[in-house]
């Protein structure tokens, strides 16, 4: 059911991602600031992109499964919050190296986006206790998407209060949109970004073909104790 | 839904006023949080951002007793069966119980802020009084609307007391922003609101989305 299109996309996202690599380490020029360190960029600033989208389509996989009473998009929604849970945890780590290697910090508190992301992600951490402290599967998926809805409402809000406590704005490095990029670092960011994002669908369709052949097989093993 | 709405939060200040389980904690519990903050920072009086911090704080945290208990009497006595049962719509459980928590946070501040001030706060309050309502009033409405989403979301669960804490103190943290920024110039030496209407509206901002997501989505708890 889930498993369409899997190995083309996994395909895809193998290629994206070596050609990705590539890019950055024999393409994109050295930052004139920085130097090597600059370049997790191609993997810090993708994965905290993904990352946020993936927490948003659980929001909206929820608001699917609370208007059509479909089990499956609450699934999809726990699915798309795990990854993303993962990839944060991930990009926490690399924003604490690339800080530490251009700032001399392991952690900085006036910089906004990673503060805000921090936020994000011990907000989201509590779906794992919401959701595996409630018993009935029914009222699991129900609340679990009424936490992915009411998170997901929270993350803009929560970007823009913590970027207005700033004092002042810190000295971008880079323009985070990749707005003001040279071509060549425009060009390695943006198939960094569709690396990552195309290797969060496989991981994502992977985890629900697994979910689904486990429900099935546990749904089996029943019938078969019933029916000896 | 006006009607329903009244006779559960009559019933709840009923309750509360004949129990006090809920303010008197949450009371207690903050005079006990500012000499915690007496001593962990060895400090007699504070001004500024860290008399703002810790009042905040201090409040968000009784927040949490209240929230924790919201919906205490309804599952220890059975009667959320009762509630559900009764012919009145979720979404004026929802008032009810926000309007309930409004009513507890702001009869907590009423004595927790005079309390600060006396205890900790160096500068007086005394110019800073009609700022510090409107902040309260609108931190009490966002405290209120993300505490009983909260309240009911864990109230099903089986880990409830460690639930409610871990999910609402990262939802208030936009909320923690506004109110402390709005409040630290008015707890200096030489007090005077500055920048008040960006926080106030960000504060704004931030109860109505909340009010509005909480109504949008309260039906689908508590259902059973």
């Amino acid at each position: 059911m889930y498993s369409k299109s899997l190995v083309p996309l996994a395909v895809a996202s193998v290629v994206t991602i070596t050609t990705a690599l590539v890019l950055v380490f024999f393409y994109a020029p050295l930052d004139a600031d920085q130097g090597f360190v600059q370049k997790i960029f191609y993997i810090h600033v993708p994965m905290a992109i993904v990352a946020l989208c993936g927490f948003v389509a659980g929001g909206v996989f929820a608001i699917r499964h609370l208007r059509s009473g479909d089990r499956s998009w609450d699934m999809r929604s726990y699915v798309a919050i795990h990854m993303s849970i993962i990839l944060g945890l991930a990009v926490l780590i690399t924003g604490a190296i690339w800080a530490k290697a251009s700032w001399g910090h392991w952690w900085l508190w006036d910089e906004p986006v990673l503060v805000s992301f921090l936020v994000v992600f011990l907000l989201y951490c509590v779906y794992y206790p919401l959701r595996f402290s409630i018993e009935d599967p029914d009222r699991q998926a129900r609340y679990s998407s009424v936490f992915a809805i009411t998170a997901g409402a929270f993350v803009p809000l929560n970007f823009m209060a913590v970027r207005l406590a700033e004092k002042y704005t810190h000295p971008r490095v880079l323009s985070q949109t990749g707005g003001s990029l040279p071509g060549e670092m425009r060009l390695t960011f943006l198939v960094a970004l569709l690396g990552v994002g195309l290797l969060f669908v496989t991981l994502w369709k992977l985890e629900l073909t697994a979910k689904h052949a486990s429900m099935q097989l546990k749904r089996l093993r029943n019938r078969a104790r019933v029916a000896a | 839904m006006i009607a329903g709405a009244r006779a559960i939060l009559r019933k709840d200040l009923l309750i509360e006023l004949r129990t006090k389980e809920s303010v008197p904690a949450m009371v207690l519990f903050s005079v006990t949080v500012y000499v915690l903050f007496h001593f962990g920072l060895d400090r007699d009086s504070l001004d500024g951002e860290l008399a703002s911090g810790v009042l905040w704080v201090t409040l968000l945290l009784a927040a949490v007793i209240g929230v924790t208990r919201l919906f205490a009497a309804e599952r220890e006595q059975g009667g959320i069966d009762g509630l559900l049962l009764a012919p009145v719509d979720r979404t004026s459980l929802f008032v009810a119980k926000a309007a309930a928590l409004f009513v507890f946070l702001t009869a907590v501040e009423l004595v927790a802020v005079p309390a600060f001030a006396l205890l900790l706060l160096g500068p007086g309050l005394g110019g800073a009084l009609p700022e510090l309502f409107v902040i309260l009033a609108l931190a009490n409405l966002g405290v209120a609307a993300v505490g009983a989403l909260v309240a009911a979301l864990a109230a099903e669960t089986r880990a409830r007391e460690l639930i409610v804490p871990l999910l609402l103190l990262p939802l208030l943290v936009p909320l923690l922003i506004a109110c402390a920024q709005a409040t630290e110039p008015l707890l200096r030496q030489d007090a005077g609101p500055e920048e008040l209407g960006r926080w106030l509206s960000l504060l704004s901002l931030y109860d109505v989305v909340f009010v509005l997501l909480s109504i949008a989505v309260f039906d689908f708890l508590l259902e059973d």
